[in-house]
């Protein structure tokens, strides 16, 4: 079978539809700067009320992404929501890290954010976070002020 | 008025009973063209014709309507956020509708029109003309050297022109959303980037194209195969292509969209 024109026009189409695809991913997508769940250690936590929180929010410390929500569950005993977080191994954080529910922004998506502690131990695989905050949800925060305004005015 | 009424279940019953005779004969057709596409491999320059007929001579149109798309998505995309002042989040938008959306299903609606319906009307005409029979006659097996190879080349063109059209709708995007209106560059590829991501939007993007690929190439073949060997009936296989194939990929892109982007 002799080469003709049209091998190499099909073989341009198939480069290009490949190099489509690469572009799509790399440039578009984050495929370069993915989070890759590869290397994690999962760390537990417990909060009250998480909000608007999503499987897959990004979970930062000092604003720099350091995991990610890998599930989100309801504790059937505490009536608490169980998190689970997966944190890159390259990063380690003391026993007393805190971890509360915050938003991107005015309407952004919510994240959990880290603080470190100052305790001499790291936490490891399968460990529970001790200190947490929930999610501010806006209408209990609203409900506070306007009862607080209320009382205001009754003793004035 | 009884007769009327016999004879109108009548015609309802037998419509059910072709319409599932032809269903079946369909599946039987697919899984002979599946299981003989071996045979169409081993002499893969048929395939690769066939992905130059249907995948190469299909990207102008393509290419333009993806720019076009992409330059629409930008315009209308702005006019609605800037009044939320978030003209910024213009290229996650027009990133996210072209890959998961527009990108698959525009391409492959394009494609069931100018690939889709050619393959059928090649078919059908070889059918009519009874080249198929003369291969029988000839000891050559017309589903693995006519059928096959356009089942393949259809299957293999889609998800690189649907990804070409996405990748070229991003651009056009970019062209009108920043280079025109003047949004700007670094937070429209940045917050493009930061909600794209690759296994969620990209991957699953080309899986729907791929599907819609199949289905395609499928409904193609079949109908060219199956259309009765008269000028009338090869014109109605083409037509029913067309409107089988779209009807065929705005079901399976509900389908496919309810479980890859739901309840994340």
């Amino acid at each position: 079978m002799n080469r003709t024109i049209m091998d190499l026009w099909v073989g341009i189409f198939v480069v290009a539809g490949l190099a489509a695809i690469l572009v799509l991913a790399l440039r578009v997508g984050n495929a370069s700067s993915t989070f890759e769940v590869s290397d994690t250690y999962t760390i537990y936590g417990d909060f009250e009320n998480i909000g608007g929180l999503k499987v897959r929010a990004p979970v930062k410390s000092a604003g720099v992404v350091v995991g990610r929500v890998a599930s989100i569950r309801l504790n059937a005993e505490t009536y608490k929501a169980r998190v689970t977080l997966a944190v890159d191994r390259r990063y380690e954080f003391p026993t007393d890290t805190s971890a509360s529910i915050l938003t991107a922004g005015l309407l952004g998506e919510q994240y959990i954010g880290l603080e470190s502690g100052a305790d001499e131990e790291n936490l490891r695989n399968g460990s529970v976070l001790r200190i947490t905050q929930s999610a501010i949800v806006l209408e209990k925060l609203i409900s506070q002020f306007l009862y607080n305004k209320a009382a205001e005015g009754s003793i004035e | 008025m009884f007769d009327a009424l016999l004879a109108g279940l009548r015609h309802i019953g037998r419509s059910v009973i072709d319409g599932s005779w032809r269903l079946g004969y369909a599946t039987r057709f697919l899984w002979l063209v599946l299981i003989r596409s071996g045979l169409s491999f081993s002499r893969f320059g048929l395939v690769i014709r066939k992905v130059y007929f249907s995948g190469v001579l299909s990207l102008i149109i393509i290419l333009v309507s993806g720019l076009f798309v992409g330059m629409v998505l930008g315009l209308q995309g702005y006019e609605t956020l800037v009044r939320y002042g978030s003209a910024e989040a213009l290229g996650t938008l027009v990133a996210l509708s072209l890959v998961r959306e527009l990108g698959p299903v525009v391409s492959a609606l394009l494609f069931a029109s100018r690939a889709g319906s050619a393959i059928t009307a090649e078919i059908g005409l070889m059918k009519a003309t009874e080249q198929l029979s003369a291969m029988e006659v000839m000891a050559v097996d017309p589903l693995a050297r006519v059928v096959g190879p356009h089942f393949w080349g259809a299957a293999i063109s889609l998800p690189l022109l649907a990804a070409m059209f996405s990748a070229v709708g991003v651009f056009g995007g970019y062209l009108i959303g920043v280079v025109l209106i003047g949004v700007d560059a670094g937070a429209f590829w940045s917050q493009m980037q930061a909600a794209v991501d690759f296994r969620h939007d990209i991957l699953n993007g080309v899986i729907k194209s791929v599907v819609f690929g199949f289905a395609v190439a499928a409904i193609a073949t079949f109908e060219g195969y199956d259309a009765p060997p008269t000028a009338e009936g090869v014109s109605g296989a083409t037509t029913r292509t067309v409107v089988t194939s779209a009807l065929a990929i705005l079901a399976l892109d509900f389908v496919l969209t309810s479980f890859m982007f739901t309840g994340q």
